[in-house]
């Protein structure tokens, strides 16, 4: 391992230009944490941060004093001295309110309130898969205009779309340049069901056969929809459009988080690459739960053939030390699968690093068991940093 | 493992005879593809036909049978031969020949595309629809009526009869998205009741919804043994009940095998510390050296390492046993999938279907 390549998080965290940290990660690598565990680190370093977080494990959200979804930013107690002039905030992302407010923001009252109460909005922001990643961002952009927090660390949905917010305003875009729109927009604008020479296609065609599948309650609802939500587009747009730009620009960091398994690395390489097509700011890659030993020495293989000898010669003694033989043939047993385990991990990471070998890397020491206080974000945040001698 | 309360137990079959469709879900990272793919295959055995279908386009069956990806389309990519997971179930009997295993990849646009031809023939309508973007649009925007072909096209496979009126497969198995979903994923019924309450839209998800709910259907959660993966999935079984929907059983992922118990690890820690450097010595760890009090200072740096590791085990130990009892107080049958180090490869994946037919899960 060459200094070079290693990832300080304390120095990006201390950084005062860096101002949001991106984590993104398939789901299970423990994602949420380590966002969390970042954002407490920075707190109690001396910077104004707020965490975002999408969708975290109760006992985690616990940890950091969030028990309702209430898409707010809320203080957490603990966190930080009172002294110091860093300070914490988490906040769960509540996707269907981000989105009303967005809706809210962006049209007048009367047209607002068609929307909201219109069923396909309904569905589509409770439901739709990629609702949760664009909302994401577009928390994001709210809480950088705050300007309240100098650093903002943001969780993403675990999903192998999360990556889809990068996406958003393309999707927008071909969304609202989509002929569909036009085509459903016809009757309404043009107060009549005359055939779209530019896409010769019958308007009437494609509105009746709609109406066949959807019945024709659905698709006036449908076009009621489009219609309310046209004025709109252009303001959503643009603001995916900002929120994009931000992400490219100086300031913003972004975090692959895996764990040193096949898949989850596998996953790993997809976001950097994807990252780097659209020249996302890659700060590098953060490796969970890696195992390690303070008994490196002492190979697989001999652990193994130890504790054989001692299991094989355990009936020659009196039955105090035969236990100790058990025992101590057990430990060997636990240190070679122990062994296995840091070997097959370190295969698999040098396998990714052979392919990525300008990505910097932080490994984090695995621990028993999860995460349930702030201290316990705390032990994550110094292994992130290489800090902690436990 | 095979509980003595589980259903299949008392009647000395399989616990989910009579289940034609059998959905898989779980957390992220806890390995539902690779459970999904082997129940595949356990089903499969004495000569059965099974399907296994993938909803999210992520390719993992192809990944995980070592092919290239996956069409639109049912192609066989396992063959399991009689006797492969031991022998016959008597329950069953009539078994024999080999077992085959297909997969599908679905793809929502040409499932849509599909299910619009075969309900409305629409001939010049549809290249219409699709000229204009519908698919993606109402896939988009309706994700409601995303998730009803999805579902709707496992229903239709697991339903589906041959010419000579016996059906396509005898077991369909669907690789769903993660817990957090779930319901919403299944419950296409009041996904789409909020769009449409009449109309072949709603009658297709009502179609679908029965199927779901029947007792052919059956939801299993896999979990690994940790809190996260535990919690959900016991509010995921919370869900799926809240919602109607048939729970089927706990698949535990990737279970290491207990090495030392809590008691002998308190035991090294406590007053044992100098039989265990003593072992080690005896062990040959200590060197050749002729003086015992060398061969012994030759071990003290690998005590606290060893007992640390220990420690640590013990710790992890306890905790999988308080996630088993959090499992077992929901009173489904459970079953339990060895960690194979190194990873998933074919060998492995048929190696979980023998675990999961020893345990009674097909």
């Amino acid at each position: 391992m060459t200094s070079e390549r290693d990832l300080s998080v304390d120095r990006l965290i201390d950084d005062p230009r860096t101002r949001i940290i991106v984590c993104c990660g398939s789901g299970g690598v423990g994602k949420t944490t380590t966002a969390a565990a970042i954002g407490l680190r920075a707190a109690e370093r001396g910077r104004r941060t707020v965490v975002l977080t999408i969708d975290p494990a109760r006992r985690l959200a616990q940890s950091m004093g969030l028990t309702e979804l209430d898409n707010t930013p809320r203080p957490v107690k603990g966190a930080a001295g009172p002294d110091g002039p860093g300070e914490l905030h988490a906040m769960m992302l509540d996707m269907k309110r981000t989105f009303d407010e967005v809706v809210i923001a962006h049209a007048d009252p009367e047209r607002a309130k068609a929307i909201l109460e219109n069923p396909f909005y309904q569905s589509l922001s409770a439901g739709f898969a990629g609702t949760q990643e664009y909302m994401a961002m577009e928390k994001l952009g709210q809480l950088r205009a705050t300007g309240t927090w100098d650093l903002i660390v943001v969780d993403t949905p675990p999903s192998r779309s999360a990556l889809d917010f990068l996406d958003a305003p393309s999707r927008l875009g071909s969304f609202l340049d989509g002929r569909i729109i036009r085509v459903l927009m016809a009757p309404a604008k043009v107060g009549g069901r005359g055939a779209m020479k530019f896409l010769n296609v019958g308007v009437g065609m494609v509105t009746g056969t709609l109406g066949k599948i959807f019945g024709s309650q659905l698709l006036t609802d449908l076009q009621t929809f489009v219609a309310a939500m046209d004025s709109m587009f252009g303001g959503f747009r643009e603001r995916a459009d900002r929120t994009y730009q931000l992400l490219k620009a100086e300031g913003t960091a972004f975090l692959v988080v895996a764990a040193p398994e096949r898949d989850a690395l596998r996953e790993a390489a997809y976001f950097v690459d994807r990252l780097a097509a659209d020249e996302m700011p890659l700060a590098g890659l953060v490796l969970n739960r890696v195992h390690g030993t303070g008994a490196p020495q002492l190979t697989a293989e001999r652990a193994h053939a130890a504790a054989q000898s001692l299991e094989e010669n355990g009936a020659d003694h009196e039955s105090e030390q035969a236990e100790a033989d058990v025992l101590a043939a057990g430990l060997l047993r636990l240190h070679a699968e122990r062994m296995e385990v840091m070997v097959r991990e370190r295969r698999t990471r040098d396998r990714f690093v052979s392919v990525y070998p300008d990505v910097p890397i932080v490994e984090v020491p695995a621990l028993a068991g999860d995460v349930h206080d702030l201290d316990g974000l705390r032990q994550i945040g110094r292994r992130l940093s290489g800090t902690d001698d436990d | 493992m095979a509980g003595t309360e589980e259903p299949g137990d008392a009647r000395g079959g399989p616990d989910w005879e009579g289940v034609r469709l059998h959905v898989v879900s779980g957390k992220g990272g806890t390995g539902k593809t690779t459970v999904a793919a082997a129940l595949a295959l356990a089903l499969a055995a004495e000569g059965r036909r099974t399907l296994l279908i993938e909803v999210e386009g992520r390719q993992g069956i192809a990944e995980l049978f070592g092919i290239s990806a996956l069409p639109y389309e049912e192609r066989k990519v396992a063959a399991v031969a009689t006797g492969r997971f031991g022998p016959p179930s008597r329950a069953r009997g009539t078994g024999s020949g080999t077992g085959e295993v297909f997969a599908l990849a679905i793809d929502t646009e040409q499932a849509l595309l599909e299910y619009l031809d075969m309900f409305y023939k629409l001939g010049r309508a549809g290249k219409a629809l699709q000229k204009v973007g519908f698919v993606d649009f109402a896939t988009t925007i309706a994700p409601g009526v995303r998730d009803v072909l999805l579902t709707g096209k496992a229903c239709e496979a697991a339903r589906r009869k041959g010419p000579d009126g016996r059906r396509a497969y005898d077991a369909v198995v669907m690789d769903a998205p993660p817990t957090g979903r779930l319901t919403r994923f299944l419950n296409v019924n009041s996904e789409v009741a909020g769009l449409a309450r009449f109309g072949p839209i709603y009658s297709q998800a009502q179609a679908v919804m029965g199927v779901l709910k029947s007792p052919e259907t059956a939801v299993h959660l896999v979990t690994l043994l940790e809190e996260m993966p535990v919690q959900e999935t016991v509010d995921g079984f919370t869900e799926l009940r809240a919602a109607g929907l048939p729970v089927g059983g706990v698949m535990v992922n990737m279970v290491r095998p207990p090495v030392l118990d809590a008691a002998a690890v308190a035991a090294a820690h406590g007053d044992h510390r100098e039989e265990v450097a003593l072992a080690l010595v005896e062990a040959g760890l200590g060197g050749r050296s002729r003086t015992a009090a060398t061969r012994r200072a030759a071990v003290e740096p690998l005590l606290d390492p060893l007992l640390d590791q220990a420690r640590e085990h013990a710790e992890r130990v306890t905790l999988e046993h308080e996630q088993r009892a959090d499992l077992a107080e929901l009173g489904l049958p459970s079953y339990e999938l060895p960690l194979l180090s190194g990873g998933v490869d074919l060998g492995g994946l048929y190696r979980l279907a023998g675990e999961l037919k020893a345990q009674g899960a097909a």
